[in-house]
This record gives structure tokens, C-alpha cells and sequence, in this order.
């Protein structure tokens, strides 16, 4: 199978999940005893494509263009349409970055191709590439094939793969062979502007020894305060999953997730938490998960290394007497 | 403006799913349905965008017909109008092939502004707002947390990942997908649900649009996702839960 892997790259930076596509890139190529291509796209970075190369693929694609330099749906979806349609790949794979989630479905659709998107994993059965991906937010799994001809598009979700794991190339360096694409302003019609952060982080997740978050299963805000007095006696510090800092129950800069922050704390307390993939992708690496939940089915569980089923209201405040009965 | 806001319905959050025996859906049967929460925030901006610069807010749903309670309730809230997509079978249509009937049925009405949640609750493909403007020949932008309309032109707050935002400007008409938490969608008043009763909901069937049933991909089965690792499950009466959680805390994986 002949697979061109998508890369993408901000300020000069690849993103992580980048590479965590090249790793299952390099290991659906193994499977199906292909080719793989990569592409590093945007403008004066040739010194990124020059990075990729030492890795264990055969060719990196270089497409440098003015346009490419900041992001659009409409540049990007037609300069990759003008690769892929010389390069002729069977599958192309992406990272499922909010980039990507806003161009690929695009991409593919103008050329009347459909694409498999946010997926955790693959399996090759049979000469047969299965996808899996999350339904019903985490609770259950379904294997997706394609149907039709090639090019097939697809994106894995963060952290569905290591980074780790992506093997250097065997002989030094892939290639690295620049390629053209025909873009004109005219057919641009988003203007980017500035990229900015809102007011500073008061608070740094990431260097939290322990977190205790919360979810819908919090019911209300005036729940809060129990939550807070769990993580002041564990010594940690109070986040939550998105639906709470929505409601404006926590401040946004709280949020852990794949548009709040991704943490790995040496334990993560998760009180009514169900674990949609949004969650655990910026969780799921941290040494110790507990977790309590009504229902014993909850996607949350399948990465607790301890679980509770049962009614966080009457469990949380017996761990807080627990804790201070043993201070 | 005339804005189009897509409203799905999905089982309801708390809903027990069953999956049914071929294994590709679940069993629809004993389970409540609910309008898609991030479908809410996107109907709620379109309600505020109509109170600040007029026009109207049509409210389209595609899917059997209990879908019509989610385009009622879209009604309720304020919406002038509603077009259902009834199909019995959408559930097996594929990202393209839903995108394509919503196309299909949408075309004529030339909305300025076509809004969308950013993913069912039940698929989660994520992908038809993005796919309606490819297929509508509109622009489009998703992640949106505020929208400034000035003349035809939009000055849109796109989310990034890690807490980046973005300002991107985009022409009208166009079509956007709206972030959960964009604002804080209202509740149906007593007066809207009585107005709602005389609004009109079209009904459209999907087979009678024309669009093909070519697939680009099959949901295979779907199934109890495979457990990543060994859970240990503490069970008792919550003092003996907590105080065995804190004893394995301490002792066995050393973290307190």
C-alpha cells in the first residue's frame, strides 16, 4: 500500500501528533509491504522536511509556497489535492489536530473521496486495512473500512500511537525532493489574522503532582468545594473535563483535554468523569488513575488502574474522612 | 440574515446502550433521545445573531421521525422555522452521504450563514459543517468562540489546541462549526413552546433528493470498546472504599 503521511508544523515546529501518525504510518507500511511518502508543507522550512528525512520512509516531499505559510482550509485542501493527485497514493494519513478536523473532510470531499477520521487504531485482517474509532462519546468502538476506490483519508487521534516507537531511517536519510503547487491568492477567501493566547496561566496543570477532576457527574456547582477539599488534602490541585468549563463552573485555564492542557500528574483523580476521547487523550499518560463513576461501563475505566462504581457523593466525602482520620 | 443552524438528535447521555445483534448500531427501542448538545450552542448563536441583525433562523434536522421532537424544541427556543430529513436508515449514511442529503435539501434556501454543533454525541465524525461548505461552494471555519458580523463580512475567534486562539476573517455567505461553551444556551420559555405549535416544519424525504448511496466507508460493527488496561475495582460500603482507595494509594502505587 502506498501511503502519503501529512505532516503539520506550526512556527517551525512540528506538532507532536505528527509523529505519532509517522509511527503508525511506518507500521501500516510493514503490514501492507508499501511505500511511504511524507510531506512537509508551509514556507522556509526546509530545515523541518530536512528532520523528517531521519526517519524510515522513503521520500519526503518539500512544498514550500507563500501562501502555505499560514493556514487556510481553502490553500491548504487545494495545494494537497494538486499532491495527491500526482503522487497517487493509496492512503493518505493524517494527524487529527483541530488543523486538520477543519481542511481534511474538505480535501477529501473535493475530490469526491470520503474520510475515516479521529481514529485510535487500525488493524490489517485478511489484505484488509480496518480502522477503529470512538462512537457515542468513548462507549463503544467501531471498526470502519473504506469502500470505493483510492485515495482513502485518514487521521489518527492524539496519543493513539508512540512517538517513541517511529524508527530511524536504516541508511542515514530518506530523500528530500521539492515539489510545486500552483496556488493564487484569488482562491483564498479566509484571511488569517493574529494567534494569541488569552490572559496568562494562573495555574499550571502540568507540573501538579496530583489532580483531582471533575465532570457532569459533579451535578452542580455548589459540589465544587468537596472536590477542592479532596485535592488541598491530597495536595494537588482541582481541574475539570470540558462540559464544566463551559458551564463556567471552573475557569477555562482548568480545562484538561485536547483544547484545555495535557497532563501526567503521578495520580489523576477523576469524579464524574466519563471519558470522552477529547479527555483522555490529555490524561491517559499519567502513573495513576483513580476513578468514580455511577456507571460501571464508562469509558473513564478503561484506563483506571482503580475504579469505583458507586455514587460519588457518598464515596468522595468518606475518602476525605479517610484522609484526615489518617493525617 | 437568514441563518440555517443543523440540529441532530442523539440518544440521550444517560441512555443504557445496547448494540444491536449485527453489531452496527445500537438498539433505538426503550432509550430516550435528546437534541446533540453541541448542537445547542450553535442554534443559541444563531438566535443571537438573528436578535442583533434581524433576519431569520431555520431550524433542519435529518433523521427518522422522532427527529422532529429536536426541531420542536429548536422552535421553542426561538427559531422561525424548521425543515425535516426523514430518513428511517440515516444512521448508515457515511459523513459524505449525510453531508450531501443536507446539501441537497439546503440548496435552494441560500442561506447567508449555516451553523453547526462541532460533533454528534453519537457518531462524533465531526466533519458535516466542513463538508456542507465544500458541497455548498461556501467558506467556512469551525472551533468558533465569537462571531463579529460587520456588513458581509465575519470577523471569527477560532479555538486552537493548548489554549491558542485564532482571528480569522471570513466573506458571507458561509457556513461554521461552533465550539461547545461558545455562550450559555437558553431554555425554552412557556410562551415559545405555545408560539412553537403554530411554526411550520417542511418535511423533505431524503430518498426523494436524488443523492446517491455510494458509500466511501461502512461502520463494520461497533462494539464494547477493548479495556487498555487491568482496572482494579474497589467495591464495599463507601468507609470501606475510601479507606481501602487510600491504603492502595499509599502503599501499592506510592502516590500519596
Amino acid at each position: 500500500m502506498k501511503i502519503l503521511l501529512i505532516t503539520e508544523q506550526r512556527e517551525g515546529k512540528f506538532n507532536k501528533v505528527s509523529f505519532e501518525t509517522l509511527a503508525a504510518a511506518q507500521q501500516i507500511v510493514q503490514h501492507t509491504k508499501g511505500s511511504l511518502t511524507a510531506l512537509v508543507s508551509g514556507k522556509g522550512i526546509a530545515p523541518l522536511a530536512d528532520e523528517f528525512a531521519d526517519s524510515q520512509l522513503d521520500e519526503v516531499l518539500l512544498v514550500e509556497h507563500d501562501l502555505l505559510e499560514k493556514y487556510t482550509p481553502d490553500g491548504f485542501s487545494l495545494a494537497l489535492r494538486q499532491i495527491i493527485e500526482n503522487t497517487k497514493p493509496d492512503l493518505v494519513l493524517l494527524p487529527h489536530t483541530y488543523q486538520v478536523r477543519d481542511f481534511a473532510p474538505k480535501l477529501a470531499a473535493s475530490m469526491g473521496k470520503g474520510m475515516i477520521g479521529d481514529c485510535i487504531g487500525y488493524r490489517y485482517e485478511n489484505g484488509k486495512l480496518i480502522f477503529v474509532r470512538q462512537m457515542f462519546q468513548g462507549r463503544t468502538a467501531a471498526d470502519v473500512v473504506f469502500a470505493g476506490d483510492p485515495p482513502w483519508i485518514a487521521t489518527f487521534q492524539a496519543s493513539a500511537f508512540r512517538a517513541d516507537l517511529v524508527t530511524k531511517h536504516a541508511s542515514g536519510k530518506a530523500p528530500v525532493k521539492p515539489v510545486t503547487v500552483d496556488l493564487r491568492p484569488e482562491q483564498i477567501r479566509t484571511k488569517p489574522l493574529e494567534l494569541f493566547r488569552e490572559a496568562k496561566q494562573a495555574v499550571d496543570l502540568t507540573q501538579a503532582p496530583i489532580l483531582v477532576s471533575i465532570g457532569r457527574g459533579i451535578k452542580a456547582p455548589e459540589n465544587i468545594p468537596m472536590a477542592e477539599k479532596l485535592a488541598k488534602l491530597l495536595g494537588g490541585e482541582i481541574c475539570a473535563s470540558r462540559p464544566i468549563c463551559d458551564e463556567g463552573w471552573l475557569p477555562m485555564e482548568r480545562q484538561i483535554g485536547s483544547s484545555g492542557q495535557t497532563v501526567a500528574p503521578k495520580l489523576y483523580f477523576a469524579l464524574g468523569i466519563s471519558g470522552a476521547i477529547q479527555h483522555v487523550v490529555g490524561m491517559k499518560g499519567s502513573r495513576t488513575i483513580a476513578a468514580i463513576n455511577k456507571d460501571q461501563n464508562a469509558p473513564i475505566f478503561e484506563v483506571a488502574d482503580y475504579g469505583i462504581v458507586g455514587d460519588l457523593f457518598e464515596i468522595v466525602p468518606a475518602i476525605i474522612e479517610e484522609l484526615e482520620k489518617t493525617k | 440574515m437568514k441563518i440555517g443552524v443543523c440540529v441532530k438528535q442523539v440518544p440521550a447521555k444517560d441512555a443504557p446502550l445496547a448494540i444491536v445483534e449485527a453489531g452496527a448500531w445500537i438498539r433505538e427501542s426503550d432509550i430516550g433521545f435528546e437534541t446533540n448538545e453541541p448542537d445547542s450552542y450553535a442554534l443559541e448563536e444563531a438566535l443571537r445573531l438573528k436578535e442583533k441583525h434581524g433576519g431569520e433562523v431555520v431550524a433542519i434536522s435529518m433523521g427518522p421521525e422522532r427527529a422532529k421532537q429536536t426541531i420542536k424544541e429548536a422552535l421553542a427556543k426561538g427559531a422561525d422555522r424548521g425543515i425535516h430529513v426523514s430518513d428511517d436508515h440515516f444512521y448508515k449514511l457515511d459523513p459524505l452521504g449525510s453531508a450531501r442529503s443536507m446539501a441537497a435539501a439546503l440548496k435552494a434556501e441560500n442561506f447567508d450563514l449555516i451553523l453547526t454543533g462541532l460533533q454528534s454525541d453519537d457518531q462524533g465524525f465531526g466533519q458535516t459543517g466542513v463538508l456542507l461548505a465544500e458541497l455548498l461552494g461556501r467558506p467556512h471555519a469551525t472551533i468558533i468562540m465569537a462571531i463579529e458580523v460587520t456588513d458581509s463580512r465575519m470577523k471569527l475567534k477560532r479555538e486552537l489546541e493548548a489554549g491558542w486562539f485564532q482571528w480569522v476573517e471570513l466573506p458571507l455567505p458561509a457556513v461554521l462549526s461552533i465550539q461547545s461553551g461558545i455562550n450559555k444556551p437558553r431554555y425554552a420559555t412557556l410562551k415559545g413552546i405555545m408560539a412553537a405549535k403554530k411554526k411550520e416544519i417542511t418535511t423533505v424525504q431524503r430518498a426523494s433528493l436524488g443523492v446517491p448511496d455510494a458509500h466511501t466507508q461502512h461502520v463494520e460493527r461497533i462494539y464494547v470498546p477493548h479495556k487498555a488496561k487491568q482496572t482494579e475495582f474497589i467495591t464495599g460500603q463507601p468507609k470501606e472504599i475510601a479507606a481501602k482507595l487510600v491504603e492502595k494509594l499509599k502503599h501499592e502505587a506510592r502516590v500519596l
